[in-house]
């Protein structure tokens, strides 16, 4: 049982290092948006998701409604829906209602991808110990962040702004080089994006990204839908 | 509206759409329109949430298309997530010490 959760633990090590230096980009986007640390670390701790933080803090920012707020957190996060679906496929009898309902906390793409991997049934304390590492390199790469931000000279913080981007494309550029029907997604949600923030400007940020997400997704659907062997 | 407010109800959202598929649901999504939908909303969240903010990430657009760029040709070669977050950062400082 104790080997089972530092074998998860020893595996999440480079998701938390990942998450650390990430994260660390957050902070300082948060604590420039007008949050406290304390906030932004808060988020950190209670959400574990990098994109639906980040269109979060643009919302809590610009003063949206909790509506845009919910909307757009299903939108960027029914991803995890999905991961989770899929994951409950292979986990051992061990998991109980209360052990998945304690678990599902800690679904993420790095997760999920990670026990997705391993051969055989997972056990609560591997998938906890996972969880648990990642968790604390995104709070605490959040918290420092936030310090930093305030700490470090401008032209580094600036510069960190990028990072979450950054990351952002190194998830989509990949399967769009190999598969022309995410290329098409991507690159229809791209434009649609543009035209919402220089043509359509009373739409607000959280909404945008749900309409061209929503719309090139459907596209994407409609006219390359998934075969069932590329299905994982 | 207090910013608790909103943390609150961004956490609970958050958890619910891990946690009722996690928890409940046992049987497979059979159809293939939902199936292709779930599968590309992801890149298309991200595609629309990065293009065109992250021309606006460093407050200098000139050092964000540089980093924007190196972004790009590195993770089109597949590199770390890591690797390529910390490249572009790294490289929109660089531009700006030259801006």
């Amino acid at each position: 049982m104790k080997s089972d959760f530092l074998h998860g633990m020893s595996h999440g090590i480079p998701i938390a290092l990942g998450y650390l230096s990430v994260s660390f980009g957050f902070g300082i986007t948060a604590v420039r948006s007008g949050l406290s640390v304390f906030e932004a670390s808060a988020i950190s701790a209670l959400n574990l998701t990098s994109a639906g933080q980040a269109a979060g803090i643009d919302i809590i920012a610009s003063g949206g409604t909790i509506l845009e707020m919910i909307l757009v957190q299903i939108t960027i996060n029914i991803r995890y829906s999905l991961m989770a679906l899929s994951l409950s496929q292979k986990l051992d009898k061990k998991f109980t209602t209360g052990h998945r309902l304690l678990a599902s906390y800690g679904i993420t793409d790095e997760i999920f991808a990670l026990c997705s991997a391993q051969s055989g049934y997972i056990v609560p304390a591997y998938m906890y110990g996972m969880i648990l590492i990642s968790a604390i390199g995104w709070v605490s790469g959040t918290f420092l962040g936030g310090y930093a931000g305030q700490l470090l000279p401008e032209s580094i913080s600036s510069a960190m702004g990028i990072l979450l981007y950054g990351m952002f494309l190194a998830i989509i550029i990949p399967p769009s080089r190999k598969q022309k029907s995410v290329l098409c997604v991507v690159i229809t949600s791209a434009v649609l994006s543009v035209i919402c923030k220089y043509l359509v400007k009373f739409i607000s940020s959280g909404f945008s990204v749900i309409i061209c997400a929503v719309i090139s997704a459907v596209l994407g659907a409609l006219l390359f839908p998934v075969k069932e062997e590329e299905q994982e | 509206m207090s910013t608790a407010v909103y943390i609150l109800v961004m956490a609970g959202v958050t958890y619910i759409i891990r946690m009722i598929p996690f928890t409940f649901f046992k049987k497979k999504i059979k159809s293939q329109f939902v199936k292709s939908f779930l599968q590309y909303i992801p890149y298309a969240v991200l595609s629309a949430m990065t293009i065109p903010a992250i021309f606006y990430s460093t407050g200098n657009i000139t050092s964000a298309i540089v980093g924007t760029l190196i972004a790009i040709v590195l993770a089109f070669f597949d590199l770390p997530l890591i690797v390529v977050a910390l490249s572009a950062s790294l490289a929109s400082y660089i531009a700006g010490i030259f801006l």
